[in-house]
């Protein structure tokens, strides 16, 4: 049976946690302009690393099961991008609706 | 993991299995490896599932970044960093409640099981008010989207003089969309916990069996982290 994680940690990693949430508000006080989302984005990922490698504890555990979760997000992360992409591309060739709503 | 037991189980072999270990596991540290994978594959589905909604905002946000900006402050950032805070809080207490199972100490596992249960009711409580005030002032999504004159008079002066960008409703609806799927999350969560706490008050949980409140765990930590990147791409930027 596995170990259990030390208080210790989880205790830290709860208050990195709550220190890089200031953090994400600070940031965002910030004029990036667009680059305000990547930041966030950034720093959220940050935090989801820490909460999968800790709190669910895949620091402990094999290779095998992170692979799950890396995979799926660098599916989505595909996904989104890929998308995103497209749609930014093919903006010029759409006919913009007219301006009353229904 | 090496499973103990062997080919063939002789009747003193079975006698002396544990009995919450299905027929099909070596041992309970097989089980307790199959149900991790498990709910990781579950997770992963989760991941995705989310995704899938991130890119409508990400595409939307792409085209439209005008929308995004005016549409956040509409947003109580206090609220929902108030909301952040209590997340990472029940994420401790469930990660401190797979620490109370594993080392036997029921006492513990109650109340961390109880702790969890409660932050996650504070987080729906706030969620609650955050909706009804805006649907109170007419902020729904979509075409429903009618903003009372109190709510408009409460935003920055700065947005208050430029003409709002058409189709604020479609940021609504991502909001609500998205707030709300991650709602439903938290409920079924908080169902989960309470029948975790129904079992550990029983006596079931202890060293040699603790799966469900290690695998109820890890769902509320992706609940955790899914609110994580909500957060900042809702309410901050």
């Amino acid at each position: 049976m596995p170990h259990p994680v030390r208080a210790s940690v989880l205790v830290r990693t709860a208050a990195t946690l709550l220190a890089l949430t200031a953090l994400t508000v600070a940031a965002s006080r910030l004029d990036l302009g667009r680059f305000s989302v990547l930041l966030a984005l950034a720093i959220a990922a940050l935090k989801a690393s820490i909460v999968a490698l800790f709190f669910m504890h895949l620091r402990y555990e094999g290779r095998f099961r992170a692979v799950v979760l890396v995979v799926a997000v660098a599916f989505a992360a595909l996904f989104a991008g890929v998308v995103v992409f497209d749609t930014t591309q093919y903006q010029p060739g759409i006919v913009k609706p007219r301006d009353t709503l229904p | 993991m090496t499973p103990e037991g062997g080919g063939g189980a002789t009747p003193d072999e079975l006698a002396v299995r544990p009995p919450r270990l299905a027929a099909h596991f070596a041992s309970m540290g097989v089980q307790l490896d199959a149900s991790r994978l498990g709910i990781w594959l579950f997770l992963a589905s989760e991941v995705l599932f989310f995704g899938g909604l991130l890119c409508a905002y990400a595409v939307y946000r792409a085209n439209h970044p005008d929308l995004f900006r005016y549409g956040h402050f509409f947003l109580d950032w206090r609220l929902g960093a108030l909301n952040t805070a209590v997340l990472i809080g029940s994420s401790l207490s469930a990660a401190w409640s797979v620490r109370c199972a594993q080392l036997g100490r029921r006492g513990g596992l109650v109340v961390t099981l109880l702790v969890t249960l409660a932050l996650a009711s504070v987080f729906m409580a706030v969620k609650y008010a955050e909706y009804s005030h805006k649907l109170h002032h007419g902020v729904s999504w979509g075409a429903a989207y009618h903003p009372s004159t109190e709510i408009l008079a409460a935003l920055p002066a700065a947005l208050r003089w430029a003409p709002p960008p058409p189709y604020v409703g479609t940021f609504f609806s991502l909001y609500f969309l998205l707030t709300g799927l991650h709602g439903i999350h938290v409920i079924v969560g908080m169902g989960l916990y309470g029948w975790l706490l129904r079992r550990a008050v029983r006596g079931d949980f202890g060293p040699g069996y603790y799966v469900p409140v290690d695998v109820v765990a890890l769902y509320w930590h992706l609940v955790d982290i899914i609110w994580m990147f909500l957060f900042p791409l809702l309410y901050l930027v």
